[in-house]
């Protein structure tokens, strides 16, 4: 902004340039006025605890010997951790499988629900939104209560004809009973997401594919999923981000899942684990924040990949 | 998963840095804000955080008997929930109440962070004899006394007899004869026997006690060196004892205190449950031994490792402490000192299986003696069982850094019932990290 003030400023009207200077500046100042509450908002709640979280990370404190400065000393102790490696190890297979599974269902509802245009398709679009509107606890524990062997409906279920039920919440298909946890609550939501985007799509465009003699399916992938493209990559990267943090269903499972999820199970609950419960802020604030970096090279990567696809960020 | 706002990470680091959390005015002396109603005005307050489920009954029978100092209560959760609010306050350095409710096995942990008062200057003399002294070790760190015992955990087998009778088996005596029983038990069909948490881990450390080990060692003296003795022969069998019990489908492998696990409780499922005198009143609120199962539970001493030699342990039990950050720490003691110790109080206390008492009062009070426990079909509960575990009980010292002992040992038993380890390699490992951390947190390791 100032450089465009000074730039306009070097005019050669002698006259009008003092006239102009002032209207910038009161312009200027307006523009101020309107960031200024988000501003402070912003540096208060968010630049600000991160930047003590940071500050916070370079020290480290000892039962005894007090806190001493050991600058990046806990992000070589993360890195070197297993239990912060085997987490975030946890969380990165989780995203590999978890997000191409939500994103092809919420692609295929989408155009499914994009072509059919049905009393029904609205009711469908609804009910496949709804486990979004439900919170992500309630959820988590309503499916925690569906697993369970003890009065969940699959042992009855299972039952009937004789076998045994597998145990969701048991150490070999916890990772297949969070997924579907989590493919439930978000796969709606992503649909929502990619159908708005397909009621954006000039439906001329499809007319003119039926001239030329596109069927269903053609217009389907070669018309509608180029075109809704950046919208996919934008729940790619939201479903990245969220996957990668992931904290509230394990968290909650933990209490119906008998030892299955460890409080080291995902790096957000080992860093909760070390700052709220063994009192070490310090190491937390280094778990945070190296997770935080994974995150953006994760994110950074996907970008780059698909740098040709975007349209936003 | 939150993935609302693409800044989401960003918040979450901003959560870690414990900044959102700590600004909590609750404690303090401000008393704006109590569960209780103070009545006296003009009287100095002191503030306490507790969770006993009569704590309201038993603040206002203190506030009633005093006239100048009065409690404000609030419950700021149960365990975990409190240790956690607690630990933020003593990081902050404000926002901690003055008294303090807090299990004996955490009473280290704030103590080294210089948390707590040592109360003994502030009429330790005059209440001595109320308490065991098994009680007060597991309150003090060498000389120094950091809490006021209030109740205990006299630990028992609790069992069904409906189950007993009907594969004709007698509580068993010894562990040996433990399993014997589950074997036999399996062998007909029968239910499980016992369980075996990972979220439990205290109770493992009591058993492994019971059987000679001494996981810390702690003298106060030499604050900078500590004893970790975690795999121990003794500890190491008592885990592959209950290892092996488990991989035989002997004991169930459920967390406790879950809904999972009540239901199984209700349902018969477990024919044991190895646990403390406080259970009854725990099990009764969860909704067990009503109804068509009214009258099926007993109990019988702990199981012994060597009969001729019994060893009683303890699970649970608390204490109230006086934090570093009470303004008046002689006023506070009187209320530590006071609180749960009039007889109105402890009567509510153990008629209602609230608690185990350990004032001596309570203890010797012939009624308390001789109550026959509704829950145990009016076995007289307290006479047979956990009195006498109660008085042989000889205390413990508990680790400085309790919380992450414990996480750590429900991680390795958490593996033991994968079968990806066996007790005594869960032992080993157990050792390893626990050293690893003692020497990290700054202290030589013997």
């Amino acid at each position: 902004m100032t450089l465009l003030t000074e730039k306009r400023a070097r005019r050669p009207e002698n006259e009008t340039r003092k006239i102009r200077g002032k209207v910038h500046l009161r312009e200027h100042l307006m523009g101020w006025l309107f960031v200024g509450p988000f501003a402070v908002v912003f540096l208060a709640f968010l630049i600000a605890p991160l930047a003590y979280a940071l500050y916070l990370s370079l020290f480290q404190k000892k039962l005894i010997g007090g806190t001493s400065f050991v600058l990046f000393d806990n992000y070589v102790k993360a890195f070197t951790d297993p239990s912060f490696l085997s987490g975030a190890w946890f969380v990165i297979r989780f995203s590999l499988v978890s997000i191409p599974l939500q994103i092809v269902l919420a692609l295929v509802m989408a155009l499914i629900l994009d072509s059919v245009t049905t009393l029904f398709a609205r009711f469908s679009r609804l009910m496949i939104f709804l486990p979004y509107a439900i919170p992500t606890v309630i959820g988590a524990v309503m499916w925690g209560f569906l697993y369970s062997k003890g009065f969940g409906p699959l042992t009855d279920i299972f039952g009937l004809f004789g076998a045994t039920a597998p145990d969701f919440l048991g150490s070999n298909l916890i990772f297949y009973g969070l997924l579907n946890v989590v493919t439930w609550q978000w796969a709606g939501y992503y649909m929502i997401i990619l159908y708005a985007a397909l009621q954006g799509v000039d439906p001329t465009l499809y007319e003119a594919a039926r001239m030329d003699g596109a069927g269903r399916w053609q217009i389907a992938t070669r018309i509608k999923i180029p075109l809704i493209a950046p919208a996919l990559i934008l729940i790619l990267v939201f479903s990245l981000i969220g996957t990668l943090q992931f904290f509230n269903e394990p968290q909650i499972l933990r209490y119906l899942a008998a030892g299955t999820i460890g409080s080291d199970f995902t790096p957000n609950m080992y860093a909760y684990q070390q700052a709220f419960s063994l009192a070490n802020f310090n190491y937390g604030s280094a778990i945070s924040f190296a997770l935080g970096g994974i995150v953006f090279i994760c994110v950074y990567a996907f970008l780059f990949f698909t740098r040709k696809r975007r349209s936003f960020l | 998963m939150k993935r609302r706002r693409i800044l989401a990470t960003v918040a979450m680091l901003a959560v870690g840095s414990g900044l959102v959390a700590c600004s909590s005015d609750e404690g303090g002396s401000g008393a704006s804000n109590c569960t209780n109603t103070i009545t006296k005005q003009n009287v100095p307050v002191v503030t306490m955080w507790g969770w006993y489920p009569n704590t309201q009954l038993v603040v206002d029978n203190f506030n009633k008997l005093h006239d100048d100092v009065q409690v404000c209560w609030t419950n700021v959760g149960q365990g975990g929930d409190e240790y956690d609010k607690f630990q933020t306050a003593i990081s902050a350095g404000t926002g901690a109440p003055d008294v303090i409710m807090v299990e004996a096995d955490r009473i280290p942990t704030f103590q080294i962070q210089g948390a707590l008062v040592d109360i003994k200057q502030y009429g330790y003399d005059a209440v001595k004899a109320n308490y065991g002294e098994g009680a007060w070790k597991d309150v003090s760190v060498g000389d120094a006394v950091y809490g006021v015992p209030v109740d205990g955990g006299p630990m028992g087998m609790i069992y069904r007899k409906d189950i007993f009778d009907k594969y004709k088996i007698s509580p068993p005596k010894t562990w040996a004869e433990y399993e014997q029983a589950a074997q036999k038990v399996k062998d007909a069909g029968g239910p499980l026997f016992g369980d075996l948490g990972a979220n439990v881990p205290a109770v493992l450390m009591a058993l492994q006690i019971q059987k000679g080990a001494a996981p810390f060692t702690f003298d106060p003296a030499q604050p900078k060196s500590i004893g970790v003795k975690l795999n121990d022969q003794a500890s190491k069998d008592v885990l592959d004892y209950w290892g092996g019990l488990a991989r035989k489908g002997l004991v169930g492998t459920q967390d406790q205190f879950t809904p999972e696990y009540i239901s199984g409780v209700i349902n018969g499922k477990y024919a044991t449950y190895i646990s403390a005198a406080w259970a009854p009143g725990y099990l009764t609120g969860a909704g067990v031994g009503k109804g068509q199962d009214t009258g099926k539970f007993a109990v019988a001493p702990l199981p012994q490792w060597d009969p001729a030699n019994p060893v009683q342990v303890n699970w649970g039990g608390s204490a109230f402490s006086v934090t570093k950050q009470a303004k008046k720490p002689e006023l506070a003691a009187k209320v530590a000192y006071g609180l749960y110790a009039d007889k109105e109080s402890l009567t509510d206390g153990w008629t209602n299986q609230i608690i185990f008492p350990l004032n001596l009062t309570a203890l010797k009070d012939p009624a308390f003696v001789d109550l026959k426990v509704a829950f145990f079909d009016g076995q007289q509960a307290n006479k047979e069982v956990y009195l006498p575990a109660a008085e042989a009980y000889k205390g413990v010292a508990y680790a400085p850094f309790g919380q992450y002992y414990l996480d750590a040992m429900t991680k390795q038993v958490s593996e033991i019932i994968k079968g990806s380890v066996t007790g005594s390699q869960a032992a080993d490992k157990l050792q390893e990290d626990v050293a690893k951390y003692a020497k990290e947190q700054g202290f030589t390791v013997q």
